[in-house]
């Protein structure tokens, strides 16, 4: 019965955020200084053309009732008309997330390869050299700013090393002949190619995408190795540890198993969250490596002043954000039995 | 100097002051023990002595051009970091820039955690449905990608420093609600709020005069955290195009300028990323410092 009220406080508050973020955007695109309807018409439009376009876009009618066409359009999964290109905003989101979200995705898997382990180092050693160093890889991940991260890498392992592929997803070569060659189930390059059975497509790929997903992964990996030590320090402390060790259990069941159980719950937390926080860290990268996912879509948008596809793509990356929320506080509530 | 640490170290304080006082020496004391923090401390000095005596500093003059002159490698005799594409000294351009970071975060570190004090105070004190509407509201800021949701704001305002200030502003409030609220919920009920009130103290005046002082520590450390990112967040609109604009030289402008040159003229956008890059992690740093500092937990170690 909690459980379940639970649930309905959840969806109940996400409903109420959902409605937060529209309402955010629709405020923001009205105080917007450029005239929507000059931008459709031109500006050597007649009055009676003007106030056509102005009663067809509904802007004759009050705030209020424009919010609610406004929010009822997105529910039906209508962001409004992009003026770059003229193509429904949906539209375009919908193509160019997933290939954020296999970045976003990639880069966690790898954050988290190298962030736990790295926390749990630290937590095992406090005040050793390996934590000190631990702490001071992770601070550093927090302290740069992603776009650069982005360019010093290019120039490394692609303009002097040529350890991986450039800008792009694919190389000029295959990017020609990828529409024709390969059935885009998912969007998802890796896994589209991987179906349609095109490993040197699929080689090629990977090493596009190592290096932006590897860069995203290390300030995933600052902030997961430092909460992962923190929560690792907590559970050591606690009686139960202890009675484990004085049984004899070996050092690596003690934390690995005893302790990491514990740990794991709030981790998933803080796991969903970083991957929320690379969706929008994304968005800088994608710019620097010409990634055409939501974050190129919306820093290109925003270059010709195209708000409607800016605020489309803002509204899509805040919904993201919190479904992710709310996945994290459901696992959460999977994972800890006290919860339940 | 010795009278002055034995006054501080007095375990009986005379006034409430002095146990302040000595209270904060302890503090610095722990925190003059972690190497890290002492190097962040550090580099926030140097960034506050370069940005104060920049005229000094500077070798050229930032914003000249010289066209002869441009793309020069660092070590150049008289251009030790380089030249950018117009010729001009990057070294007294990064110089420059450090007054154009300072004033963003001072302007941001002022005006963010007042909207969030106010916001988690009102909140906090009236509780009830004054709470719950603004800690909603709170939360739908929360939800919002940062980042994302200052440059759509930008967008709107148009580009520059103070229409990016701002932004940065509106998306920087609600953590500090946050901690604000909570401090408000543990001093809400001791008596001496309730003394004051019953003095006949208006709402305004207990939350301003005695609410608010006591979150003020809280918010304080949580400032401190938060720079760095801010730091980032400025850069990362200013190498949108959207912050500061040209010829200023705002570091993350520096490197979007420095990015058609990459692959040749490589130090055109690294030399700014690692202005940014060390101011940065001298916040980082000490704001981890101060933390294991202030944080009981940490302490007790």
């Amino acid at each position: 019965m909690a459980r379940l009220r639970g649930l309905g406080g959840a969806a109940f508050s996400l409903a109420v955020t959902l409605l937060g973020l529209l309402f955010v955007t629709f405020i923001i695109s009205r105080v917007v200084p450029i005239d929507p309807v000059i931008a459709i018409v031109g500006e050597r439009a007649s009055e009676a053309q003007i106030e056509t376009a102005r009663v067809a876009l509904g802007l004759d009618k009050p705030l209020w009732q424009q919010f609610f066409i406004f929010v009822g359009n997105a529910l039906q999964g209508d962001l409004g008309t992009s003026i770059r290109t003229g193509e429904p905003v949906i539209q375009a989101v919908t193509r160019a997330f997933p290939a954020t979200l296999e970045l976003a995705t990639l880069a966690t898997i790898l954050g988290v390869i190298a962030g736990v382990p790295a926390g749990v180092l630290a937590a095992t050693r406090p005040g050793s050299l390996a934590d000190h160093f631990v702490r001071l890889v992770g601070l550093m991940g927090y302290s740069m700013p992603v776009f650069w991260l982005g360019l010093i890498g290019l120039l490394l392992f692609y303009g002097v090393l040529g350890w991986v592929g450039g800008p792009g997803r694919l190389d000029a070569a295959f990017d020609m002949f990828y529409e024709f060659e390969v059935t885009p189930y998912t969007g998802m390059i890796l896994i589209d190619t991987a179906l349609a059975g095109r490993w040197d497509m699929f080689v090629n790929a990977i090493s596009h995408i190592i290096l932006p997903a590897g860069l995203l992964g290390y300030v995933s990996m600052a902030y997961i190795s430092r909460m992962t030590r923190s929560f690792m320090m907590n559970e050591l402390g606690q009686e139960y540890i202890t009675t484990a060790r004085v049984k004899g259990m070996p050092e690596w069941r003690v934390i690995w198993v005893h302790a990491m159980r514990n740990v794991m719950v709030p981790l998933i937390t803080v796991i969903a969250l970083s991957y929320a926080y690379l969706l929008e860290g994304s968005v800088l990268t994608e710019t620097i490596f010409a990634w055409p996912g939501l974050g190129s879509y919306i820093t290109d948008a925003l270059l010709v002043n195209d708000m409607p596809a800016v605020l489309g793509g803002t509204v899509v990356v805040g919904v993201a954000f919190v479904v992710l929320n709310l996945v994290s506080d459901l696992l959460y509530r999977l994972v800890d039995p006290r919860a339940r | 100097m010795s009278t002055l640490t034995e006054w501080l170290r007095d375990p009986n304080p005379t006034s409430r002051r002095q146990a302040k006082l000595g209270q904060l020496w302890l503090g610095w004391l722990r925190l003059k023990r972690n190497p890290l923090a002492m190097a962040g401390l550090v580099i926030i000095g140097l960034l506050l002595v370069i940005a104060a005596f920049a005229p000094v500093l500077a070798t050229h003059d930032p914003i000249a051009q010289n066209l002869q002159n441009r793309l020069q490698p660092p070590l150049t005799p008289g251009h030790w970091l380089g030249t950018d594409d117009f010729g001009r000294d990057i070294w007294s351009r990064i110089v420059y820039g450090s007054r154009i970071t300072l004033y963003i975060i001072a302007l941001v570190a002022v005006t963010a955690p007042l909207i969030g004090l106010m916001v988690g105070t009102v909140a906090g004190y009236f509780g009830g449905w004054v709470d719950a509407v603004l800690m909603r509201l709170t939360d739908i800021f929360l939800a919002f990608p940062r980042l994302i949701l200052a440059l759509a704001l930008v967008a709107v305002l148009g580009p520059g420093i103070e229409n990016a200030v701002l932004a940065i502003a509106l998306t920087a409030w609600p953590p500090y609600a946050r901690v604000a609220r909570a401090e408000t919920l543990t001093v809400r009920n001791s008596d001496y709020i309730a003394a004051v009130r019953l003095q006949g103290a208006g709402a305004g005046r207990i939350i301003w005069g005695h609410i608010v002082p006591m979150c003020l520590p809280s918010v304080i450390i949580r400032v401190t955290l938060d720079m760095a990112g801010v730091i980032l967040i400025a850069a990362g609109l200013g190498f949108l195009g959207l912050g500061a604009q040209p010829p200023l030289s705002e570091w993350g402008l520096m490197i979007s300028a420095g990015r058609k040159y990459l692959f040749e003229q490589w130090w055109v956008a690294t030399m700014p990323g690692l202005a940014i890059f060390i101011v940065s992690l001298g916040f980082n740093l000490l704001g981890d410092g101060l933390r294991d500092v202030l944080d009981p937990r940490s302490a007790a170690k």
